[in-house]
């Protein structure tokens, strides 16, 4: 019998996995993305089991910073936590010390000090993820950042897509409404161009970017070959009068507003909520068979329980998303 | 006019350095001997008639620095930024003269704070420091200060920078006063309607990032606008901060038409486009925003032929803690006086993009002229205002501690070549490293 000889290295401690965050989709690479879709397919058939929760990250800590409000994001992020048998907390900035004047900082910093592992944040500024990511020690999930990116909706309507249609590759996505203000657009052009997803942005003038990198126009008859039109919620605060970026919300409606009329048979709608209803969208066509909006709510539980398997045991999440890290 | 502390003038031989004055058409290998703050002599193997030998082997003298445009958060801010630690920042950067804004709190619009800033400068200034006071009460773009009384208190010129004067009809009557003070307008060229709060230029990044977008129009619409009222009145105007190539070249049209307007570019808009936003860096905050790739190469090529005559820091200190911010939450501004130099000798001339000789007019006797400042000369009989620059030396941005009271360098960690060794300001050593 072999005695048990010691290696030198063996009584070094492993080396901590290098931390590792999901803060833009410009992070992922393609196999990150199938990686995460693949894992997102796995878990939705555990939840199909009676016992619907699972050991993989028992005695983890998620956090969810929450500065703005939110149903879907929020109760999902806290939902896949427990389907995985983390430990999580809640922190919401009214009620905190942010009422207080606490800064961004000095909040990671204070809830750093708890050693989580993810903090989960949506904040109403660009890049306060970057910020508590260079703050604390935690892995750092942007779950929407201002006007600038929310990769775990790209990620879950790319898991929708594939789902509902079989593939993603040669796709053609219209995402229709205010591009110019909405995260959701920034995430999803990325998203889509790195599946092979063709994307038409479409809306009113002032509210398409210049120089975002995709196709734009502001005829809404240019949804007419797409296989899905992506709606965009269209924000109450931006119609005012005043505002000026349409006439009216009469107007936006009259133009660019999603009937069964404007519809070709079977393309499908998708809208990332919440919705106004009779404004960007026509109940009619949020309540048809051809709506996938309650299939991307269910997603979003699998496909955030697979972001957080992912950073904490996974492979990498990119080795970009690594690089941007280290540089913000 | 300028104010600075007392300070003995030097008794100082430079000897063997390579001694460039574009303005003076000098650029030879040279002693030069200062007696009592003047510059006495200038020849080979000058006797040391007992003054202290500084030898200047491999490096240059040049006349010292002139920056326009500087904020010394004083008063209000004095944790920011103090003409103390302003002009100690100005003497390491190799400057000789700093002009302060005046959008302060409280706002430089009266005789009465001018004058107590005059006082704390003759007490405390490293270099010799002058104040623009404000176009309007308050900052407020509606009524005009006491030009007169402020320009016989010795303010250099007038500018409400930080905001524009929105109002056409009050431009035009600070423009028909100014020929009253015989004192220039230093002029914030943007048109809110249109820049609207916008954080960072309206091109691809701002599209990618999500960020409101401050679009060079928004500029360039302001520019031409006061450029026609310069015209109409006949007056001079100094534009600050350009940023945006279709500014430029409303500048060149109107010079070439003969229109007295001059103007200023910022060491980031030559060496930054908004690509370095993608960082999210606070540090890369600025008011005009860094833009597109067009737009800094038309700057180069303005400063180049002169239609822009001057480098302005923009020195704009800021706490740390309002720094360490989300991009959009943070204030705008980015030091600059102790890295001006570097940056653009190692961005810019080093590879080839800017003659040194041209840099170093575009940053003494350029700005000098637009704001009647004597210029610095290496000339028999002119007062001592020289930098020594020594352009092989490396160095890390914040590896030294800054003069500054801020740190909101968009350099920090940067390597640069090229230093001051040495500043004399109105004929005192001001600064050695």
């Amino acid at each position: 019998m072999n005695a048990i000889r010691l290696l030198r290295d063996d009584l070094r401690p492993p080396a901590p996995p290098p931390r590792r965050h999901l803060l833009s989709v410009a992070d992922l690479t393609r196999d990150d993305v199938e990686r995460l879709l693949g894992t997102a397919r796995t878990f939705a058939s555990s939840l199909d089991r009676e016992l619907k929760k699972l050991p993989t990250l028992k005695g983890r800590l998620i956090v969810n910073l929450f500065y703005e409000s939110s149903t879907r994001t929020s109760s999902s992020f806290e939902l896949a936590a427990k389907r995985l048998s983390a430990d999580t907390l809640n922190v919401k900035s009214t009620g905190s010390s942010v009422d207080k004047g606490e800064s961004l900082k000095d909040t990671a910093l204070t809830l750093g000090a708890y050693d989580p592992d993810v903090i989960v944040i949506r904040h109403p500024q660009i890049g306060a993820p970057q910020l508590v990511a260079r703050a604390t020690a935690a892995h750092v999930v942007n779950a929407g950042d201002g006007k600038h990116q929310h990769p775990t909706q790209a990620l879950l309507d790319l898991y929708t897509l594939q789902q509902e249609l079989g593939r993603l590759e040669g796709l053609h996505v219209a995402v229709v409404g205010d591009v110019l203000h909405s995260r959701v657009a920034r995430s999803l052009v990325q998203a889509f161009a790195l599946v092979g997803i063709r994307c038409t942005l479409v809306g009113p003038p002032a509210l398409l970017p210049r120089e975002l990198g995709a196709e734009t126009t502001s005829d809404i008859g240019a949804i007419r070959d797409a296989d899905v039109v992506y709606v965009l919620r269209m924000q109450s605060e931006r119609m005012q009068a005043g505002a000026n970026y349409v006439p009216s919300l009469r107007e936006y409606t009259a133009r660019w507003g999603i009937t069964p009329e404007r519809l070709q048979p079977g393309q499908k709608v998708m809208h990332p909520g919440p919705m106004n209803r009779g404004v960007e969208i026509d109940p009619r066509v949020a309540d048809s068979v051809d709506s996938l909006i309650d299939k991307q709510v269910r997603a979003g539980l699998v496909v955030r329980m697979a972001v957080l398997y992912d950073l904490l045991t996974g492979g990498p999440v990119g080795v970009r998303a690594l690089a941007a890290a280290e540089v913000a | 006019m300028l104010w600075t502390k007392e300070r003995p003038q030097a008794d100082l031989v430079i000897r063997g350095a390579r001694v460039l004055d574009p303005a003076e058409d000098v650029d030879a290998t040279l002693d030069v001997r200062i007696d009592g703050g003047t510059i006495a002599a200038l020849g080979e193997r000058l006797p040391a008639n007992g003054h202290r030998v500084i030898d200047g082997t491999g490096l240059v003298l040049a006349p010292a620095f002139v920056d326009p445009h500087v904020h010394l958060r004083t008063p209000g801010r004095e944790d920011e930024e103090t003409i103390a630690s302003g002009t100690a920042a100005a003497a390491a950067g190799g400057y000789c003269a700093i002009l302060a804004m005046p959008n302060t709190d409280p706002v430089v619009d009266s005789a009465a704070t001018l004058g107590s800033l005059a006082e704390t400068a003759r007490r405390e200034a490293e270099v010799p420091v002058g104040f623009l006071a404000a176009i309007t009460r308050g900052q407020g773009g509606e009524e005009l200060t006491e030009m007169g009384e402020l320009a016989d208190a010795g303010a250099v010129a007038f500018s409400d920078d930080g905001v524009p004067v929105r109002s056409a009809g009050l431009m035009r009557r600070a423009l028909q006063y100014a020929s009253v003070t015989g004192r220039p307008l230093a002029l914030h060229c943007e048109e809110p309607t249109l820049s609207r709060g916008g954080h960072v230029h309206e091109g691809a990044v701002a599209a990618e990032l999500g960020f409101a977008g401050y679009p060079s129009v928004g500029e360039s619409v302001m520019v031409e606008r006061d450029l026609a009222l310069a015209a109409y009145e006949d007056q001079p105007v100094h534009l600050l901060h350009l940023s945006a190539a279709e500014s430029v070249a409303a500048l060149r049209r109107a010079r070439e038409a003969g229109v007295r307007g001059s103007a200023e570019v910022t060491p980031h808009h030559l060496v930054l486009t908004d690509d370095a936003v993608r960082s999210l860096d606070s540090n890369v905050k600025m008011n005009p925003p860094l833009r597109a790739e067009r737009d800094r190469a038309a700057l180069l090529d303005a400063l180049r032929d002169g239609t822009i005559e001057a480098v302005a820091t923009d020195h704009a200190p800021h706490a740390r803690h309002e720094k360490e911010a989300p991009f959009e939450a943070a204030p705008f501004g980015v030091t600059g006086l102790e890295t001006a130099f570097a940056i653009l000798h190692t961005r810019l001339v080093r590879p080839g993009l800017l003659p040194l000789g041209t840099l170093l007019e575009r940053m003494s006797a350029g700005p000098a002229r637009v704001f009647g400042i004597t210029p610095p000369r290496v000339a028999v009989g002119a007062a001592a205002n020289l930098v020594l620059l020594d352009l092989a030396h490396t160095w890390r941005v914040g590896d030294e501690p800054f003069r500054s009271r801020s740190q909101n360098s968009w350099l920090l960690g940067e390597e640069l070549m090229g230093a001051p060794a040495l500043t004399v300001a109105a004929g005192a050593v001001v600064f050695e490293r």
